[in-house]
């Protein structure tokens, strides 16, 4: 379980210091949680924060009872947290068989590496001694940093966006690379999302706006509230 | 020939040979000949005069190999070798050359060497270069290596070289000229790291019609190490040319790039590009959510990078 206590973010910019996320606090043990909101709400913010990529300004976090607040990246990394990027990292001479290998952390016989990729609709044949650098498009590279995030296995894994920049068969398909996902690694699968159906598959909804959190419920609750809102939330209608 | 196990060790670095290889051979040991095997197609022959060899291969030559390293390791050995390739019409050859230097003395050891190759009509020839340096005294490593290319009408030649640490300084020269259709593809791969410097020249005059080059460097220097690269297309009829350096500069060392390109024809096409910079932070950042600690990302992208 994952426990996020009264975490705050401040970011210093030319225009002086800007409160990103105020006095979140948030537990994530179910199957899926969506965090979503506007754009600029904190939502990128948390997932990083919650990776060790940004420190908190105030506040805990705990995953399992321990507090990993100031655990590095790879620290947290072993301890079984595990990242998407929105957008995917590009690395010239790193192929998709070697960044799959090291997401395992163990040697990866080739065909093993190839069902990952088979799991996320990429013809292994084809990707896995590609490069992966600027000749992937940029739906090629989203899948396979979900390929990574399967390899990974780890008891919290965090998507951030998955859906942008993902063609229409990959779509259908995230939803069921989830559920696979989910009943191969029984962790928690934690997505900053605004697709409606992706809300609509998760079992607990976080809305952040301004850098707070406005409701948390499952999504009976939420989706209704969501799709009926005025003022911030009709702009995330907007979204999704 | 019996070798022993620095010898084996530094053949193994620069030529990935395990033993005495087969086909056609010339191992050269502390400036002396240490081995040699000829084919029925690939003769080899002693200069007479001044240090180095003729390698003949005949017309029609195909898919044969040639293994040519050097070895020394004896510290202060100051060693200059011609190595001329000549490559009839019509051949494929792969050729493996490359020096690998073993100095636990405190002098310098040096290998100059100078290779020329010339290609005949239509044959392909992938050249590929290795150098290495060890040892555990004070004594610096230093390879000069010159590389001469005459490209025949139709002629392809690749050649790939790799220098990854252990040469205390190196300049490397390579000119090439280019007839009617004929392609040269250069990759050079390097890694300096101490007070390590390494220069790099490619002059290569596109001087047939149809004649096309691609240069490809790619670097990393580390600590206080110094790279320059310097290459000079010249485009001198209807011909494509394309160089590119792309360098990783980490701790204090430094990186120069002066890609030059020079059209003597309205018909000729060249494009240079030129990138230096550290390693991007998301890079790291990346591998590290995989579990890569910092240092170990650092050392997978550079090998990525290099590979």
């Amino acid at each position: 379980m994952l426990e996020l206590q009264h975490i705050s973010f401040e970011a210093e910019t030319d225009d002086g210091v800007h409160k990103i996320l105020r006095d979140v606090s948030l537990t994530i043990d179910e199957r899926m949680v969506v965090i979503t909101g506007p754009n600029g709400s904190g939502k990128s913010t948390l997932a990083k924060i919650i990776a060790g990529i940004e420190t908190p300004t105030e506040g805990t976090i705990l995953l399992d009872g321990e507090n990993i607040t100031h655990l590095s990246i790879t620290e947290r990394a072993h301890k079984g947290i595990s990242f998407a990027f929105q957008q995917p990292v590009r690395f010239k001479g790193i192929t998709v068989f070697d960044l799959i290998s090291i997401a395992s952390g163990k040697k990866l016989t080739v065909s093993e590496a190839c069902n990952y990729l088979s799991e996320v609709g990429l013809c292994a044949r084809d990707y896995v001694n590609r490069e992966v650098n600027g000749s992937l498009s940029g739906g090629e590279l989203k899948r396979i940093e979900i390929a990574t995030m399967l390899a990974r296995g780890t008891k919290i894994s965090i998507f951030d966006e998955p859906e942008a920049g993902i063609d229409l068969w990959s779509f259908n398909n995230l939803i069921k690379v989830f559920e696979q996902m989910y009943a191969t690694i029984h962790g928690s699968i934690l997505i900053i999302s605004h697709q409606e159906r992706i809300l609509e598959n998760a079992d607990k909804i976080v809305v952040l706006a301004d850098g707070e959190i406005r409701a948390v419920g499952d999504k009976d609750e939420i989706m209704p509230e969501l799709m009926n809102a005025s003022g911030i939330c009709s702009r995330l209608v907007d979204r999704v | 020939m019996a070798m022993d196990l620095i010898q084996k060790r530094l053949l193994r670095e620069v030529a990935d040979l395990h033993d005495v290889p087969a086909g056609a051979y010339n191992i050269r040991a502390d400036g002396q000949l240490a081995g040699r095997n000829t084919t029925a197609n690939i003769d080899i022959v002693t200069k007479t005069d001044k240090p180095g060899i003729d390698i003949i291969v005949k017309p029609g030559t195909k898919n044969e190999s040639m293994h040519i390293p050097v070895i020394i390791e004896k510290s202060g050995l100051q060693d200059l070798v011609y190595n001329d390739f000549f490559i009839g019409e019509d051949c494929d050859v792969t050729i493996v050359a490359g020096c690998g230097i073993n100095n636990c003395g405190t002098q310098e050891s040096r290998h100059d060497g100078v290779h020329s190759f010339f290609v005949g009509k239509n044959s392909r020839v992938r050249y590929i270069e290795k150098h290495y340096g060890e040892g555990d005294g004070r004594g610096t490593n230093v390879m000069n290596p010159t590389t001469i290319v005459e490209l025949g009408e139709g002629g392809y030649m690749e050649m790939e070289t790799t220098q990854i640490k252990g040469i205390d300084s190196t300049i490397r020269n390579t000119t090439a000229k280019l007839a009617d259709g004929a392609q040269l593809i250069i990759k050079e791969k390097i890694m300096t790291h101490g007070t390590q410097y390494a220069e790099t020249n490619f002059t290569v005059d596109l001087d047939g019609e149809d004649s096309s080059t691609n240069v490809i460097s790619r670097s990393v220097a580390r600590e206080d190490s110094r790279q320059m690269f310097n290459s000079n297309i010249r485009g001198n009829n209807r011909c494509a040319g394309h160089s590119e350096c792309d360098a990783i500069i980490m701790d204090n060392a430094s990186v120069g790039a002066r890609p030059e390109i020079t059209a003597n024809s309205v018909e000729a096409s060249l494009i240079h590009e030129a990138a230096i910079g550290k390693i991007a932070g998301d890079q790291l950042v990346k591998l590290m959510t995989l579990g890569l600690t910092e240092k170990e990302a650092e050392e997978q992208i550079v090998n990525g990078f290099l590979k």
